[in-house]
């Protein structure tokens, strides 16, 4: 079966700045992929070779087997950080999760796109905030919001820019869900940018341990260890005692 | 029929105050969500440049000053992107640039020069057919741009997205900056040079303090735009008024009260 992903001898530069050196990997189809790194290690700069934003320096990217700059708006669901967002733009969560379906800003909302909004931001659990305005919505409402509007035009891949930050612990397993879940209805392989090791470990089939090049890659338990995070990072919180893993 | 519209100079006026208010009040929502008011503010002080240039020339400065302020739109964004200096920046280089080049260019020609006055303050009582073609083609200008709200409005939103989503968003932005220039040498002649700025960014931000959607503040611009433009215009004749200013001072007006009694 064709990889969902491919990267062959990827690297991006900046200018003078290297932001990526020579990442090599496949992710196979269906796959829950976590990319965990420390702050430059590039990691938003992966998810931006993958959805073809940007273009690599060198070597070659597939996704679902094209050039990602080649990719239909269809073919990826994405939900960016929080931050990149207008909070200010004067709009209520309904009308962001219904540019799901299409990519324009609606002049008004019909009753079927309302409706199919609606029946998303239910299985995300924020059907509350759907007539809220956006400027109202705290950082982990407007991520259900996000995934409520990847739902409304499922893709076959779906790229997460830390989805989890602003989210509460049962806010992130509900999270979690739901991508599982979107995964297996639509037969479809996500990736995502996270700072949650153990959310990364418990819920993704493959982790990337990225620091600017591949530190680790393989199926959750085997590329995020302990001692790996360890040495990216000089630090692994509380895994070492909730789990006590002995991988080094 | 009032009295002063039995005029056709206030009826030429009428006309002119509603078409380049309308496509200031659909534009104005951008422009504030944008945060691009400085850039209105900018194109405006760079248009006197393209203004200075056909007077020099003996063009009709429309002619000369659309390019011209059109190009120093597209610079902006190119010394903004290519460079990392941030937007304000490269509008505060290009409008000082674009002023010193028209007052050199004035001070260096023999010719009379009365015609800058008319584009810096305005002139919205001596409209001519003329004027009226050309604020009648911004007003189709506007209404195909109109045809690209849906898109422009979610490139507003989040960038980011639209990118993802393969809109052009740098297409977009130069759409926008090209048009708000249009709109401004159109406008300069009619409303003034220093006055033309406050049409593109009181109706939005008047606007945004009623709306609760992106479509609203679109209506609610357009409205209060043409409504101070007609008031403007009418209560500048009874009161004898220059009505630029007047007009200006209404939009201003409308815009403190409402701020003042609006809660968020």
């Amino acid at each position: 079966m064709t990889p969902a992903i491919e990267l062959e001898n990827v690297s991006v530069r900046y200018g003078e700045i290297s932001a990526l050196r020579d990442l090599s990997f496949s992710v196979p189809q269906g796959a829950f992929l976590a990319i965990i790194g420390p702050n430059g290690a590039g990691k938003t700069t992966l998810l931006n070779t993958l959805t073809g934003i940007a273009r690599p320096t060198r070597g070659t990217v597939r996704v679902l087997d094209k050039d990602p700059a080649s990719l239909d708006g269809d073919a990826v669901g994405y939900i960016p950080q929080v931050k990149t967002l207008d909070r200010h733009f004067p709009a209520r969560a309904l009308e962001l999760v219904v540019t799901g379906l299409r990519p324009r800003w609606p002049w008004r909302l019909r009753a079927a796109d309302r409706a199919a909004a609606m029946n998303a931001l239910e299985r995300t659990g924020a059907a509350h905030v759907a007539e809220r305005p956006l400027s109202a919505l705290s950082g982990g409402e407007l991520q259900r919001v996000y995934l409520a509007r990847c739902l409304m035009r499922p893709s076959k891949l779906l790229v997460l820019d830390e989805p989890g930050a602003g989210l509460d612990l049962a806010g992130a397993a509900a999270m979690h869900h739901v991508i599982e879940e979107y995964i297996a209805d639509h037969d479809a392989t996500a990736v995502m940018i996270t700072h949650d090791w153990e959310g990364a470990r418990n819920h993704a089939s493959h982790v990337l341990l990225l620091n600017k090049h591949v530190v680790a890659f393989g199926p959750a338990g085997e590329a995020a260890t302990e001692q790996r995070l360890l040495e990216m990072f000089g630090y692994t919180g509380h895994l070492a005692h909730t789990h006590g893993d002995n991988d080094a | 029929m009032p009295e002063p519209l039995t005029y056709a100079f206030m009826q030429r006026a009428l006309i002119a105050g509603i078409l380049l208010s309308a496509v200031a009040g659909y534009f104005s929502p951008f422009i504030v969500q944008r945060r691009l008011a400085f850039l209105g503010s900018g194109l405006a002080h760079a248009a006197f440049g393209g203004v200075a240039l056909g007077i020099v020339l003996q063009f009709d400065p429309i002619l000369t000053a659309l390019p011209f302020t059109i190009i120093v739109g597209v610079i902006i964004v190119l010394i903004r992107d290519k460079t990392e200096l941030a937007g304000d920046t490269a509008i505060g280089i290009l409008f000082a640039v674009a002023m010193a080049l028209g007052i050199l260019l004035l001070s260096r020609t023999q010719q009379y020069t009365g015609d800058v006055m008319t584009y810096l303050f305005g002139s919205i009582l001596a409209v001519q057919p003329t004027d009226l073609a050309w604020a009648t083609g911004l007003g189709v200008m506007t209404l195909v741009c109109a045809f690209w709200w849906p898109t422009w409005a979610y490139a507003t939103v989040d960038e980011r997205l639209a990118r993802v989503d393969r809109l052009h968003v740098k297409r977009i932005e130069l759409a926008l900056v090209v048009s708000v220039a249009t709109a401004i040498v159109v406008s300069a002649k009619i409303i003034g040079i220093l006055l033309v700025s406050a049409f593109l960014v009181l109706p939005g931000a008047t606007a945004r303090l009623v709306a609760h959607s992106f479509a609203g503040m679109t209506a609610w611009s357009c409205a209060f735009a043409i409504g101070s433009a007609v008031i403007g215009l009418l209560g500048s004749y009874y009161t004898d008024l220059p009505s630029g200013p007047t007009i200006v001072l209404l939009q201003a007006g409308i815009f403190f009260v409402i701020a003042a009694f609006t809660r968020r």
